[in-house]
């Protein structure tokens, strides 16, 4: 990390525990809740979206002096649509089957509140390479909270990690009785509900002033 | 720099455009061939699962299933309405005509009568692969679809020769919920399939999905173990079934393949 200085470090942390876009923000839950049954259309959806932020961030601040003020939403509205239509194409030729689980939720990206709040919120203000890294920091939050979401969601749900049995079920044999309640989206949103609470008694200073 | 005439706002918006619609073509354009093998192989891959020829929990890698693929399976053209192969079969397997989107072309369909499946256009002509043994078909694979209780639920069901047992059952397409609906894709549900009849006695549609366990094949040739919290998307599977196995969809089709063995 000898390469960034404080500055970039913030940058880059900061979303991951301190401002957290899911837990403090409660941004983008909409996906958190669709995505995180199983840990694989998790993680690629973390990938996908770590990514269109980081780079809408990058684009939205390389033009930042130049954007006509009034228009500036919809600029950011249209390299971000087309980031994501790239990501959907990349993720429909290499990793065919779990785009077919992800359906329509990639898409969706463009309408995720974290990438447009970062490139209206940050890189309108910030130079190129701050936005990137402030990009990827919110997309490894969002990630951190999805992929912990992923991990119990599976593990409780279904008995199996990224697709491997680990918990034997009764209706292969075996003992464990899957929580049926764990792979519908009300248990997304409990589990993350824990996460924002555990969070805040970690740091209280997130706790709101009622 | 001045960034508030209209003139230059309205050059700025173009060139965002420009640029952006240049990289979703380049990716497009780019990403397209890999694309359609992805779709090509994965049907392949559904038929040959439903057929038995890929064990349902077996890898195989993408040239393995092309030669399964060319070894044993043919596609066959079928009229709906009068269950003959359609004259101009070549012809259509050339254009890779594709029965779901048929089924959509006024054109290419026609009205489905009221059906219980919610089919509301049936395709005039029906892709139906078959596995080749010794040079004569073996087993007939179906496609099927009708609504579940998310979205229309797309797959296949192979049956024997004998027009009646099925050897298999797999769905390539639905948003049923998953660890519910979503269940179809079980392994051990769909291990549940082979040896089932679809037809009673008086050679009608049969397929029931029961509450609890079925039994085996000999207690209960007709019925299946329903999906435990997906009793809509588990009658969706019992009607499209019994939908297109009936007169109006593959019916006249096996009744003369049963007669004629081809």
């Amino acid at each position: 990390m000898a390469l960034l200085g404080k500055q970039e470090r913030d940058a880059l942390w900061d979303p991951v525990f301190n401002n957290n876009p899911i837990a403090l923000q409660v941004l983008g839950i909409c996906s958190a809740l669709a995505v995180t049954t199983q840990l694989k259309t998790a993680l690629v959806m973390c990938i996908a979206l770590t990514a269109v932020t980081g780079f809408s961030n990058l684009s939205v601040s390389f033009v930042r002096n130049s954007t006509p003020h009034a228009i500036r939403i919809i600029v950011q509205m249209t390299i971000i649509a087309s980031l994501v239509i790239v990501v959907d194409q990349v993720l429909k030729a290499y990793v065919f089957n779990v785009w077919q689980q992800l359906s329509v939720f990639v898409g969706l990206i463009i309408t995720n509140c974290i990438v447009l709040g970062r490139a209206e919120g940050f890189a309108l203000q910030n130079p190129p390479l701050l936005s990137f890294l402030d990009g990827i920091g919110n997309g490894a939050g969002y990630s951190a909270i999805l992929l912990g979401a992923a991990v119990l969601r599976e593990f409780f749900g279904s008995g199996r990690l990224y697709g491997h049995q680990i918990l034997p079920l009764v209706t292969d044999g075996g003992w464990y009785v899957p929580n049926g309640l764990m792979l519908l989206s009300p248990a997304a949103f409990f589990i993350i509900g824990f996460f924002i609470w555990g969070l805040r008694t970690w740091k209280p200073e997130q706790v709101e002033v009622d | 720099m001045q960034r508030s005439g209209t003139l230059y706002t309205l050059g700025f918006a173009a060139a965002v455009c420009l640029v952006c619609s240049a990289l979703v073509c380049g990716a497009a354009v780019a990403l397209k061939s890999r694309q359609e093998l992805n779709v090509v192989i994965d049907r392949q891959e559904k038929i040959l699962s439903v057929s038995g020829l890929v064990a349902l929990d077996e890898a195989v890698a993408a040239a393995e299933l092309q030669r399964r693929f060319d070894d044993n399976i043919v596609m066959r053209v079928v009229d709906l309405a009068t269950g003959e192969y359609a004259p101009n079969e070549d012809e259509l397997l050339a254009a890779e005509y594709d029965m779901v989107e048929g089924a959509k072309d006024e054109e290419t369909s026609v009205q489905a009568p009221a059906n219980r499946a919610r089919v509301k256009r049936l395709p005039k002509y029906a892709v139906v692969p078959q596995v080749i043994n010794d040079g004569k078909p073996d087993m007939l694979i179906l496609p099927v679809w009708g609504q579940g209780l998310w979205s229309v639920l797309y797959g296949y069901i192979a049956l024997d020769k004998d027009c009646t047992t099925v050897r298999g059952l797999t769905f390539y397409e639905h948003e049923e919920t998953p660890g519910l609906g979503g269940e179809v894709d079980n392994p051990n549900w769909k291990a549940l399939w082979p040896g089932r009849k679809v037809f009673d006695n008086d050679g009608k549609p049969a397929i029931r999905l029961v509450k609890g366990r079925a039994g085996s094949v000999e207690e209960a040739p007709h019925a299946v173990d329903a999906l435990s919290g997906a009793t809509i998307t588990s009658r969706g599977v019992e009607n499209l079934l019994n939908f297109w196995l009936s007169e109006h969809g593959y019916g006249p089709y096996l009744e003369r393949f049963r007669e004629t063995g081809s």
